[in-house]
């Protein structure tokens, strides 16, 4: 296949940046869309010109660390997939792609289609855990955690932390990575002990990192690699509710 | 020239004498302790924070050590810990099928060719179920019964039921939990990460290790940090095939730079592939994806009886079809350990009777599987899994058999350590997969989880106390000559790199190199192949530096610099993996040499001379490599041809 990309070059945090356009030729399908780009980077450093920065790692859909908008969706046309696992395939001959960094204020551009996350990890320092130092832990059968909820726990820890949700957000709300955490920990017996200062802790450090608020467009769970669903959010509301009128946090027997 | 030297054996692994039982618990009680005032005086490097950094990390926090933790990635989240996919192994006995601590030894030391050091794997047997316990305690969500039990399945080489698991996804739920627990440690202020900086030089003072000089990824700029120990918790270094299962960024950097300094690199050609990996489809690939040992619980692997049979697989009636695993190894069937199940793909692929268009492929076929459970019981095992594959090859596993075919997947190699995980440089501790330890010359299925958890949760916490409080170490900076110095070397080289603008890039060398080791130091060895692969690593290594063409600068984000000075190192390793694979003249797990099989093609051991750990000191480039011997002796599980039939 040839195909013409535009991608969004930007030098540093403080460059404008463009959109440069580059033909490929001869992309096979079997490619993966990362590979494709690497094609793209060998010339371009051959050619003596700057490759295209662009973050990747495990290359199988897990690390969470690709994100790319590919013609305005986050990691592209098909559903239930990372960047890293999308492949050629899903495109034709003489197509022109658009390829662009996350755009939201928490995400600033590092460089190129790099970009900075680590407001992620600030909402996880902010609670999302369970408090079980090293050494600490009873025996793991001593408490029975019902299959339907291990289960469903399970569906919200999938979440590889890519920052999708926030990209296709009109809000640029990380409201469905906390809520994937808030639930799986909420839903787990270990959880119960922290479960309301932990939505407070978690839901403030998501608000000073500059996230936008949910406002239920539901762009994120549509573009989601691992299918979080939805009603994480639905989760998270009902317990910051209970969390900051009843003052659950603090209060004995709430 | 000579390849190598040979030097004085390592006579003392420190691990304590007396009954296997009770050297753990002796270890513990004989380690120093350091005063909870004091810990908080003294600052520990962590490098990587993958399951055996970030738990290291998070565990030495609560502890009340000053933490620096590194990591090149974007969040200590992403480790290539992340990846794995089927389990965790333990000695809870919880199906009551006669398992044991003894048993989950008994498996590690046979499994692994009997090359492994018995002190060590019989801690790690014991200390696996502590890890369930903390896993749960975290909130991990392991895969349940419905009375609301945890599950647990069979892996290769064991017959018993010990692996828990999180459905396809067990390592990325484990190193969440880990993270969880370093974030927390992040925000109490106890731990200062450092994400987006690679480890380029180790420091040492007075022979200690006391800081390594890091490059920030995003800014270019160089800097010491300086510390009572260092832990390198960097991962294996399986990207010296270019094509592996490891992240692109996985790289030997860390554990090579430190073995320059006087570590001692162990058994660097003990590597595994893994049997079941999605097959190469064309010269742009960049990596190679796992498909989950599990799945050779209901998977079974055939290819057909007659060679360049090219029906459909469907069409190919039962009869003419050769279940060559249940043929060979009758009892261990399709569980056979991941170095027999390899090697004999590789033997019918070259037979001639390979599957798909590249003839090096065979079937792994759930049809039986789904016909006695149902397609929904394998979806709600393996559903990730099979839509994964079906995204990297467009065809659907559950109507056509999935083809698969080995790759490099892990490495048992790495620094030596001894029983307290300190290589041979005091104050340099190394844990997980980038030292050497516990699984000989074959690492089984769910061990590698269970080992990074091991070694950080509570093998390293106490034994770095018991070297931290043979201090205070004298306080040193970054303004130490011996720091200055280290530190000039890494902008000379990132200096050298940059200047030489030739005409190759980066992944050129690195996949030629590649193609090298897997021809000659892959899944099958010879004497003539392995001569022959240093000498061409040699004139590639001479080329790379050449001809080597990295754009932009070093002082900023520069993922072309970056591999450059990965794949650099690489070479270097790559001639030391050959020069061990051709010294040990015999075959044992992951290590098969031409020369030395059974009359029926398996690996034949030879320990009358070989019964040891290779331990290989650095002296200069270009000038051969010491090597020394450490000993292993069995004492509590003797030494048989390892026999899966």
């Amino acid at each position: 296949m040839n195909l013409t990309l535009r991608i969004w070059r930007q030098k540093g945090p403080e460059d404008k940046g463009r959109m440069v356009t580059y033909p490929v030729d001869d992309v096979s399908p079997d490619m993966s869309f990362l590979e494709m780009l690497d094609v793209l980077n060998e010339r371009l450093i051959l050619d003596g010109e700057d490759p295209v920065a662009f973050d990747h790692d495990c290359r199988e859909g897990i690390c969470g660390m690709c994100g790319l908008m590919i013609n305005g969706d986050a990691h592209g046309p098909q559903r239930g997939t990372t960047a890293c696992q999308l492949h050629m395939r899903q495109f034709k001959d003489g197509d022109t792609i658009d390829i662009e960094p996350w755009r939201a204020s928490a995400f600033p551009v590092i460089k190129d289609l790099v970009v900075n996350r680590g407001a992620f990890d600030k909402i996880i320092a902010a609670g999302g855990y369970v408090t079980a130092p090293t050494g600490s832990a009873p025996e793991a059968h001593s408490t029975p955690v019902a299959k339907a909820n291990a289960d469903a726990a399970f569906e919200s820890a999938a979440c590889i932390g890519c920052g999708a949700c926030v990209a296709a957000c009109p809000n640029g709300s990380g409201m469905l990575f906390t809520a994937a955490k808030l639930t799986q920990l909420s839903l787990l017996p270990q959880g119960q002990p922290e479960r309301y200062t932990r939505v407070i802790g978690m839901v403030d450090a998501h608000d000073e990192a500059g996230f936008g608020g949910c406002t239920n467009a539901g762009e994120c769970t549509v573009v989601c690699p691992k299918g979080i669903p939805l009603n994480t959010i639905g989760r998270l509301n009902r317990d910051y509710l209970t969390a900051t009128t009843k003052g659950a946090g603090n209060t004995p027997g709430s | 020239m000579e390849l190598f030297t040979e030097g004085d054996p390592i006579a003392d692994t420190k691990a304590p004498t007396g009954p296997i039982e009770k050297r753990w618990e002796t270890r513990r009680f004989e380690a120093k302790l350091v005063n909870p005032a004091n810990r908080r005086k003294m600052t520990v490097i962590v490098v990587g924070t993958g399951l055996a950094g970030g738990s290291a990390a998070a565990t030495l926090a609560e502890q009340g050590y000053h933490v620096k933790s590194y990591c090149y990635q974007d969040s200590p989240r992403r480790a290539h810990s992340i990846a794995a996919q089927g389990g965790i192994n333990a000695a809870k006995n919880y199906r009551n099928d006669g398992d044991s601590v003894h048993r989950l030894f008994y498996d590690t030391v046979k499994g692994g060719d009997f090359r492994s050091r018995e002190s060590n794997v019989h801690r790690l047997a014991e200390v696996s179920v502590n890890i369930i316990d903390q896993c749960v305690a975290q909130g991990v969500p392991f895969a349940r019964e419905y009375g609301g039990l945890l599950d647990t399945r069979s892996f290769g080489g064991a017959q018993v039921q010990r692996t828990f698991y999180a459905r396809g996804q067990t390592g990325q739920q484990l190193l969440l939990g880990a993270y969880q627990a370093l974030e927390r440690q992040i925000g109490l202020g106890n731990v200062e990460m450092n994400a987006r900086h690679e480890m380029l030089e180790l420091v040492l003072v007075d022979g200690r290790a006391r800081g390594i000089v890091v490059r920030d990824l995003v800014t270019g700029e160089i800097s010491t940090e300086m510390a009572d120990a260092v832990v390198l918790a960097s991962g294996g270094y399986g990207n010296v095939f270019y094509l592996s299962t490891n992240a692109k960024g996985c790289n030997v950097t860390a554990t090579w730079r430190a073995h320059r300094k006087g570590a001692y690199f162990a058994n660097p050609c003990y590597t595994q592939i893994h049997p079941t990996c999605i097959p190469v489809s064309g010269d742009h690939q960049s990596k190679l994806t796992l498909m989950s040992e599990s799945l050779r619980n209901d998977g079974r692997v055939w290819v057909p009886k007659t060679k360049g049979d090219d029906r459909n697989p469907r069409d190919i009636p039962e009869d003419e079809r050769d279940y060559y695993l249940e043929r060979i190894y009758p009892s261990f069937g399709n569980l056979v350990p991941r170095d027999i199940a390899s090697r004999a793909a590789k033997n019918v692929c070259d037979e001639g009777r390979g599957v798909g268009p590249t003839k090096l492929g065979v079937y792994l076929d759930f049809a039986d599987a789904i016909d006695r459970l149902g397609r929904k019981a394998i979806e709600a095992k393996y559903g990730n899994l099979f839509e994964m594959y079906e995204r990297i090859t467009g065809e659907d596993p559950y109507e056509v058999p999935m083809r698969i075919y080995p790759a490099v997947h892990y490495t048992m190699g790495g620094l030596w350590v001894d029983y307290d995980l300190q290589s041979s440089i005091p104050g340099l501790f190394v844990i997980g997969e980038a030292n050497f330890s516990d699984h000989g010359a074959n690492r089984l299925g769910a061990s590698a989880l269970m080992q990074g958890l091991a070694d950080g949760y509570f093998v390293l916490p106490t034994t770095i106390a018991n070297y931290l409080a043979s201090g205070p170490l004298e306080k040193v900076d970054a303004s130490h000559p011996a720091a200055v110095e280290a530190r000039t070397d890494v902008e000379d080289r990132i200096q050298r790199l940059l200047a030489v603008d030739g005409d190759r890039t980066v992944d050129s060398f690195h996949r030629e190199l590649g193609q090298i080791m897997w021809e000659h130091c892959g899944m099958e060895r010879s004497e003539a192949g392995l001569r022959k692969a240093i000498g061409e690593i040699r004139d590639l290594r001479e080329q790379f530096w050449q001809r080597v063409k990295v754009s932009g600068t070093g002082e900023e984000l520069n993922q072309s610099l970056e591999k450059a000075g990965r794949v650099a190192d690489f070479f270097e390793l790559a001639e030391l993996m050959c020069i061990d694979a051709l010294h040990r003249e015999e075959s044992c797990g992951g290590h098969f040499r031409a020369e030395h099989q059974t009359p029926d093609g398996e690996a034949q051991r030879d320990d009358d001379r070989f019964a040891y750990v290779a331990a290989w000191e650095f002296t200069a480039t270009g000038e051969p490599s010491v090597l020394h011997k450490e000993d292993l002796k069995f004492e509590y599980v003797h030494p048989t041809q390892r026999s899966y039939k």
